[in-house]
């Protein structure tokens, strides 16, 4: 697929896919995406903030320059803004594509990194050269005041200019605490929101810390997604209650919401409120208990975001998807087109089984 | 205003709430931090110069000061970023940051270009750009039926044209009806935007503004900041008691 290459949250020429709980497809202007739902639906999205993540500075030990990338809170400090768990590259930045980058020198517990107005230091190595655990010094506020200075968003090299924060957060942005945008939520405007009220969808959210995405590191990305700290409001999970018990549909904006509310939903899709660390790996071998259908980025095949699709539609149905888009020329990475698909039915499921059989 | 002087129905109101106040260092704005703060607020607050910033922060125990300029595009996603972080979450803005544009007071004919632009991006523009930043979690808190409130500190000079006021006027007439535009279209998402008039106060912008007035025949800060406060609360929806604890920041439990 081609790469959109410009930080744009809402081009007017965003396209969709519509992918019904049959499998067929319609092609549609993005913003149109609130025509398909129904009335009762309950639309739910992350309105996680994302954190100027990239931090560049001097390994002190060896004098050597470094980018740090915070990648996810360990599972003990979530939220806790002394310790992240981080990605190091060696010298250079985000022009570089990161399968490229160099590594950084040999990072050893008790090693300083100086990072602009922050200092911080080794505090675990994570079994591979770039992942460390790192512990930051001075007060909360400080720490949170150099981050807000000296960071930069996470970004990769399809996108020329350098990215505010502006640009990657979203209209419903609260919590700081991804490191990379909850990007599906791009597709959200106050007067998407206000034509959501107007239909009778229902419109919640949850907050879930996005971790990085890529590495450029075939090994580390195995190890993708982290695990991510996520918290359901108690509003959140009271209107899932209510909608699951109706029989209504549970509509995710982004990946990031399934892996939270199938976390949170175990087994019986039953959503408490409360604090979590989602640990799950969805695939097409996982049952979603919650959702029932998700709008979404379009995602190379070999991510796990790709991956995670295969729980909605049969592997057939997604290799249709993934030709439909390239013949299409639909754009992806964060600020590319998107895709609404609805899990597939028993029925369709069970249909294109015995074709395939 | 001391602590004791705190009315119990501010203090059921505010405790536990998260708020950012805006040129929170003097005036107006350090006695709503200091009101909200001795009411059981959680508080952030922002000015342009550090030293006052921290001297304030270490003033009143818990409030988390913050260095910043809302007149600067530059620096309000850092601000929102800060606050939003350092409290966890945010249920009530004050745009209180105010530029007097020129100083000695000017006929418009008189007004340099430079100092209408100043006014215009303190008192309009930075509060736009602020309230867009923290929106998202202010419509967080009303979903969770916590309320939210951005109250923008407007003046009568809003309505009224006086002679010499022209710069200040602009600007506080642009945030004014920004503010009922604003309360309409967040009116379905729970989030409200107040603008209010706090009255001539004693305050360093004040004195600026005219040198000579009496400070006897202004209002205290402090009266004005507890007027403000009042009406945050009463557009804020009731809590029972037994619900005053703000959620804690995710993974604070942790």
């Amino acid at each position: 697929m081609i790469a959109a290459d410009r930080p744009v949250q809402r081009p007017p020429t965003a396209k969709l896919l519509m992918v019904d709980n049959e499998g067929r497809f319609a092609h549609v202007p993005r913003d149109q995406f609130v025509d398909f739902l129904r009335p009762g639906d309950l639309v739910v999205a992350n309105d996680a903030a994302t954190l100027p993540a990239s931090l560049h500075g001097v390994h002190v030990p060896s004098g050597d320059a470094v980018e740090v990338r915070l990648a996810g809170w360990p599972a003990t400090a979530a939220g806790d803004v002394r310790h992240f768990d981080a990605v190091v590259f060696g010298a250079g930045d985000y022009h570089t594509r990161t399968e490229h980058r160099t590594l950084p020198p040999t990072l050893s517990i008790g090693d300083h990194l100086s990072l602009g107005p922050l200092s911080a230091t080794v505090v675990g190595t994570l079994g591979h050269p770039r992942l460390v655990s790192l512990e930051f010094d001075g007060s909360v506020d400080e720490i949170w005041a150099g981050i807000a200075r000296h960071g930069r968003p996470i970004q990769y090299a399809h996108i020329e200019e350098p990215l505010a924060l502006w640009d990657v957060w979203t209209v419903v942005a609260g919590p700081p605490v991804a490191f990379e945008p909850p990007s599906a939520g791009f597709a959200l405007s106050w007067a998407t929101i206000e034509r959501l009220h107007q239909r009778g969808v229902g419109f919640v959210t949850i907050t879930l810390a996005a971790g990085i995405s890529s590495t450029g590191d075939t090994e580390l990305d195995r190890r993708l997604p982290l695990a991510e700290p996520y918290r359901i409001p108690e509003g959140t999970a009271t209107a899932i209650a209510a909608a699951k018990l109706a029989g209504r549909r549970i509509v995710a904006i982004g990946t990031s919401v399934v892996r939270a509310l199938e976390h949170a939903g175990g087994r019986d899709g039953f959503v408490r409120a409360g604090d979590g660390v989602a640990t799950n790996r969805l695939d097409r071998r996982s049952h979603l208990a919650v959702v029932n259908s998700i709008l979404t980025g379009t995602h190379e095949p070999g991510t796990s975001h790709h991956d995670l699709l295969a729980a909605f539609v049969t592997p057939e149905t997604l290799a249709r998807i993934d030709e439909e888009l390239n013949a299409h020329e639909y754009l992806t990475h964060e600020f590319g087109d998107s895709l609404l698909i609805e899990r597939i039915s028993l029925a369709a499921e069970r249909a294109e089984t015995a074709e395939t059989m | 205003m001391p602590q004791s002087e705190i009315p119990a129905p501010l203090e059921q109101t505010f405790s536990g709430l998260r708020a950012l106040v805006t040129g929170g260092t003097s005036g107006l704005g350090l006695a709503l931090v200091r009101t909200l703060a001795a009411s059981g607020a959680r508080v952030a607050f922002v000015a342009r110069g550090r030293e006052r910033v921290e001297h304030v922060a270490r003033e009143i125990p818990g409030a988390h000061g913050i260095v910043g300029d809302v007149a600067s595009k530059a620096d309000i996603h850092p601000i929102a970023l800060q606050a939003v972080g350092e409290l966890g979450g945010l249920d009530i803005l004050i745009n209180n940051a105010s530029d007097l544009g020129p100083t000695a007071l000017a006929l418009l004919g008189d007004t340099d270009c430079e100092d209408l632009e100043r006014a215009l991006a303190t008192n309009l523009v930075g509060p736009f750009r602020l309230t867009k930043a923290v929106v998202g979690s202010l419509s967080a808190s009303a979903r969770e039926g916590r309320g939210a409130v951005v109250l923008n500190v407007s003046s009568d000079a809003a309505i009224n044209a006086y002679p010499t006021w022209g710069a200040y006027s602009a600007s506080k007439a642009g945030l004014h009806h920004l503010s009922r535009i604003w309360n309409e279209e967040l009116a379905s998402d729970g989030v409200r935007v107040l603008s209010v008039d706090p009255g001539d106060m004693d305050t360093p912008m004040h004195a600026q503004a005219v040198p000579d007035a009496d400070p006897a025949t202004l209002k205290r800060p402090e009266v004005a900041a507890h007027e403000l406060l009042e009406q945050i609360a009463a557009a804020l929806p009731k809590r029972s008691p037994a619900i005053v604890e703000a959620a804690p920041a995710m993974g604070d439990r942790a």
